[in-house]
């Protein structure tokens, strides 16, 4: 018999070759990954601020990007310049030819701003109320030693935007509905009452306008006047900063300061400039959100689905033609899905609710509109073919002899279901879970026609009774993927971001996922068989 | 998965005597209903707790049990042997319903549990079922723990008293000799007990609900010597209270433990009566192959 016959008879080569399969898979996860991480990690560092000469004169940035000659192209490198208001865009492209020396002066800082994104030049000086108080490298250390008051002032006037002036907006509607309902039935002494209130309110409001103006003209006293490269100048409020970043003048440590600190905004602010800065907190916890309320909605759905299936359904053709039906929803296109969701869902069911129950508020939709809620069930019907055949599976899985068991005690054939099999089936019905999970977090498609949005102004989840607020819009990681990346203005700033905002995808799914693996790892151990 | 499928899996082996149809004095089906009772006066004195009259199953079209007609006295212990595939098993899940969770069973006859027929259609399989509890060929503790494996028939009755539970629990598990054993961790799993415990523990959870009747299916089959021997002790216990039928394939045990013993053949009742008789004198020549090991 030849070597090659022989080998094949012993298999050796198709565990090489498995094995080989196995190392190419994992090489390619590994190297997504690492891709992702590589690309957004590496934003939050300071890079140096490099000066250098052009034909229009001096220029000031960070270093971008490089493209070697090819062909009639010359060398080209890309510069961020920052100073959008200024210059109209934040990158540039120079030849590389005739730059002179790449200088990194000490004083060149970056600002990273509220509106227009960073500034990159010289801090000029620091004045409180138009008095010079600091000029040159003094100013830049008077303006960070003021910079975290500044900041608490911001946060503060933005606290009582958010908290009191949004908490009497809520009530002035609330008196507005009443009042229609009272003008309907023509009452007068009611409306009186509401006419005491509304003043009240309205008082109220006034009051709280004035004292905001008051913080927000305290919060313009301290500003800075800066510079650019090429001699500009430029006033901005300190109470407009978020950052200073002189980064040829800082240390290592001083830099891995300013790394955290910028990754800590991005992982749990609110974003600004259309989601090109700042953080993206709202889409992490409406990714969450919108995970946990379809997992809530998937698993009675499936189990109860398969549970029938599998254990009353008389098995037939009938039968068969259902469970091939609902694994071929696994292959539907998910913006089949989000289509379904917006007319059944959003419009049809919603519209009823809100005729029903919410009619005085129309035209203004409450539930009539996309919202987590109807976002959650058009996912939660879009992975629920997974855990159907899980369930099934699990179902299967339970030993005979344990249903018998129960049913020769005198059990019924519900009460053997829900005390002995279903509890050993948990384990699967989970796993089920799982890869619902990991399906679900991911979609975006179906998520933009019931309910995602770009910018959400309040959580799903908030102080504010009923505290769940499943009528709401929401932000969602994968949308925001898509919105920073490729509907943005500015989408060569928001490069990093979006390979940030992916790689915290991929961070949510896994915790989510590490979640159930740990909830089925106790069952498991509880259960004391491996059933499944 | 674990299936106790009770259908006959291969035909028997045949008999080194010849054939049954043209064995002079071999009509079993006539025998067994002539022979039975009338040989033993002792089955005729005690009070009957379980009677099979004429009863003829099928499954599909395949005949699986013919005219059995069988006594099992109050508080006695009786064994069904037999070759496999014999119908043993398929009787011993008549005796509470336990047939009717397989499709295309068909049965004739009668089956009386004291007075009740439990196949009269006003019959309640579950009522009847709390009367003939059952323990399997392989232990089968539920994932709970081991209070509430011996619980649970209570709790599906609706029990959730605390002190009648707990007096229950430690009553069948005293019961079924287990108590010492597992007192201090009755909130363990079930499934972490030996096999021999998990048996016993299988018998307490029958214990619990107090039936009239428990129904073994090779309980021991699984198990190791030692481990047989506390079984077979704890069946010569409960015979003081219950009234048990027992199916094995171990000759010994149904001598070491059983008052009566019936001898199924090819889905026939051949011969029945008194143990000692069986299995000194008995009536039958296949009866007597069979238990000498010279066929089967």
């Amino acid at each position: 018999m030849s070597r090659l016959a022989d080998r094949i008879r012993q298999g050796g080569i198709f565990v090489w070759f498995s094995g080989a399969l196995l190392a190419f898979c994992l090489a390619m996860i590994v190297s997504l990954v690492g891709f992702i991480v590589a690309k957004g990690m590496g934003y939050f560092w300071p890079s140096p601020l490099v000066q250098v000469q052009t034909a229009d004169g001096p220029l000031l940035g960070e270093v971008t990007a490089h493209e070697p000659a090819r062909g009639e192209e010359t060398e080209k490198i890309q510069f961020r310049v920052g100073n959008r208001d200024i210059y109209g865009q934040d990158f540039r492209w120079v030849p590389a030819a005739g730059l002179g020396p790449q200088e990194r002066p000490k004083d060149a800082v970056l600002v990273e701003r509220l509106e227009y994104g960073p500034f990159i030049g010289r801090i000029a000086s620091l004045s409180h109320e138009g008095q010079e108080v600091a000029t040159g490298p003094a100013a830049l250390e008077e303006a960070l030693k003021r910079l975290p008051e500044a900041s608490r002032l911001r946060r503060h006037i933005q606290s009582i935007e958010k908290g009191q002036v949004g908490d009497l907006n809520r009530r002035i509607e609330q008196l507005r509905l009443s009042r229609k309902r009272l003008e309907a039935k023509a009452d007068a002494a009611g409306l009186a009452a509401l006419d005491a209130k509304a003043a009240d309110l309205q008082a109220a409001y006034d009051q709280l306008q004035g004292s905001l103006e008051q913080i927000r003209t305290e919060a313009k006293a301290w500003t800075l006047n800066l510079q650019t490269a090429d001699g500009q100048a430029k006033e901005c409020p300190l109470g407009a900063v978020v950052r200073m970043v002189p980064a040829n003048a800082m240390g290592p440590l001083d830099k891995l300061g300013v790394y955290l600190s910028r990754l800590w905004e991005f992982a749990a602010d609110d974003p600004r400039e259309s989601n090109t800065e700042g953080g993206i907190f709202p889409a992490i916890f409406g990714t969450v959100m919108m995970v946990l309320v379809m997992s809530v909605l998937v698993v009675p759905l499936g189990v109860v689905t398969a549970l029938y299936l599998r254990e009353y359904a008389k098995q037939g053709w009938l039968v068969r033609a259902v469970r091939v039906a609902v694994n071929n929803l696994a292959g539907v296109p998910s913006i089949v899905f989000g289509v379904f969701g917006l007319g059944f869902f959003v419009y049809g069911l919603g519209g009823s609710i809100d005729r029903l129950f919410f009619a005085d508020s129309l035209p203004t939709p409450t539930f009539g509109t996309g919202g987590i809620l109807w976002a959650s069930l058009t996912l939660a019907l879009l992975t629920v073919p997974v855990v159907v055949v899980a369930t099934e599976e699990a179902l299967g899985a339970v030993p005979r002899s344990q249903r018998e068991a129960s049913l020769a005690m005198g059990a019924t054939k519900w009460q053997t279901l829900w005390n002995v099999v279903l509890p050993s089936a948990t384990p699967g019905i989970l796993t089920g879970l799982i890869l619902a999970i990991a399906r679900g977090a991911g979609e975006v498609a179906p998520l933009m026609l019931t309910g995602v949005v770009k910018l959400a102004p309040a959580m799903p989840l908030d102080g504010t009774f009923p505290f769940f607020h499943l009528d709401r819009k929401f932000m969602h990681l994968g949308f925001h993927i898509y919105d920073v990346g490729f509907q943005s203005p500015n989408s060569e700033a928001a490069k990093p971001m979006v390979f940030m905002a992916s790689f915290l995808l991929l961070l949510v799914v896994v915790v989510l996922n590490l979640f159930a693996l740990n909830l089925r790892r106790k069952l498991r151990e509880r259960l004391g068989g491996s059933t499944f | 998965m674990e299936i106790d499928d009770p259908r006959p899996v291969a035909e028997p082996a045949p008999f080194h005597a010849p054939p049954p149809s043209s064995a002079p004095g071999l009509r079993p089906a006539a025998f067994a209903q002539q022979d039975l009772p009338l040989t033993d006066p002792s089955v005729l004195s005690a009070p009957t707790m379980l009677r099979v009259e004429r009863l003829n199953l099928f499954y599909g079209q395949k005949q699986a049990l013919t005219d059995i007609d069988l006594q099992v006295a109050r508080n006695s212990v009786m064994a069904f042997i037999g070759p496999s595939g014999c119908g043993k098993s398929t009787l011993l899940r008549c005796l509470n319903r336990m047939n009717d969770l397989i499709d295309n069973v068909r049965i004739e006859g009668r089956v009386l549990l004291g007075d009740t027929d439990i196949y009269a259609p006003e019959t309640d399989v579950i009522a009847l079922r709390k009367r003939a509890g059952m323990v399997f060929q392989k232990s089968n503790p539920f994932p709970k723990s081991i209070y509430e494996n011996v619980a649970y028939g209570l709790r599906i009755q609706g029990q959730s008293d605390r002190a009648v539970l707990d007096e229950a629990v430690e009553r069948s598990l005293q019961g079924a000799g287990l108590w010492e054993e597992v007192k201090d961790r009755l909130k363990d799993s079930a499934q972490g007990l030996s096999g021999g415990q998990q048996q016993r523990l299988c018998i307490a959870r029958a214990l619990a609900v107090r039936p009239e009747v428990i129904l073994m299916d090779e309980p021991c089959s699984a198990l190791d010597p030692i481990a047989t021997a506390r079984v077979e002790e704890l069946i010569l216990e409960l015979k003081r209270e219950f009234t048990i039928v027992i199916v094995t394939h171990n000759m010994q045990q149904a001598a070491r433990v059983s008052d009566h013993t019936a001898f199924f053949w090819m889905g026939k009742l051949i011969e029945s009566g008194l143990t000692e008789k069986m299995f000194t004198n008995p009536g039958q020549r296949m009866t007597e192959d069979y238990i000498t090991g010279r066929f089967g």
